[in-house]
């Protein structure tokens, strides 16, 4: 079962990742990641201070089919049983899920790698616009250089 | 009819809008005439894709958008 879907309201990753298991009896595993928008307290995490609260944008014609077009490669590559990819867009706050990749698979090396796979391209290839308030006003994320390398990783 | 060109992300801003149409036919040269200085400069750049009628452009350069046509300006992304 391939469930992906764009959400604009808050939600609850255990409310989705739950029937999403219960669909697949006869699965080995299951993986799923949550990302959330972070707080951003302490001194190393300097990037991240002050964050209030985050916007996501994204492209109609385009986020939604390339998010398909990147599950089906997840299930192939992976012999997956099922693949659950639900990305928030709009605003959030610190605290709230914006994504939720779940991998069911008979074994549990395809459901880990599906969801480190779907991760990478989400952060790096996916079409999705970030920015974060902060005190002194909304800042645009650019892509770190990392996620390119992350990237990197799944290409042959 | 017309060309809706759409700027999305930090274009958004730097635009001032979400955005604007133009006549058609528009390609590349006529879209960097119609977007104002920034935002060409920002377009010559690599890493910004354009896409057009839904589907990202190989080759930006050879943009060919027609009556009705939607052209997306998509700068560097940043999701999950």
């Amino acid at each position: 079962m391939k469930d992906v879907r764009l959400l604009t309201e808050m939600f609850i990753p255990g409310a989705l990742v739950g029937p999403f298991t219960q669909a697949h009896p006869g699965l080995g595993g299951v993986c799923t990641f949550v990302g959330e928008v972070r707080g951003g307290e302490g001194q190393d995490a300097k990037d991240d201070w002050g964050v209030e609260a985050l916007e996501l944008s994204h492209y109609e014609p385009l986020t939604l089919p390339t998010m398909e077009t990147l599950a089906d490669s997840a299930i192939e590559r992976f012999d997956l049983m099922g693949l659950l990819m639900v990305h928030r867009v709009g605003k959030m706050r610190v605290g709230e899920p914006i994504v939720c990749v779940s991998a069911a698979a008979r074994h549990r090396r395809g459901a880990i790698d599906a969801v480190d796979f779907c991760m990478d391209h989400l952060k790096a290839a996916a079409w999705f616009w970030k920015r974060e308030k902060r005190a002194d006003g909304w800042h645009w994320i650019e892509p770190r250089s990392d996620d390119y390398a992350d990237l990197a990783r799944w290409s042959e | 009819m017309a060309v809706k060109i759409i700027f999305l992300g930090p274009l958004r801003d730097m635009a001032g809008m979400d955005s604007t149409q133009v006549e058609a036919p528009l390609d590349w040269a006529r879209l960097l005439k119609a977007v104002g200085e920034d935002i060409a400069a920002q377009l010559q750049e690599e890493r910004v894709n354009i896409a057009c009628g839904g589907r990202v452009l190989s080759d930006k350069t050879e943009l060919q958008a027609s009556d009705g046509d939607e052209v997306a300006l998509l700068p560097p992304v940043s999701g999950g």
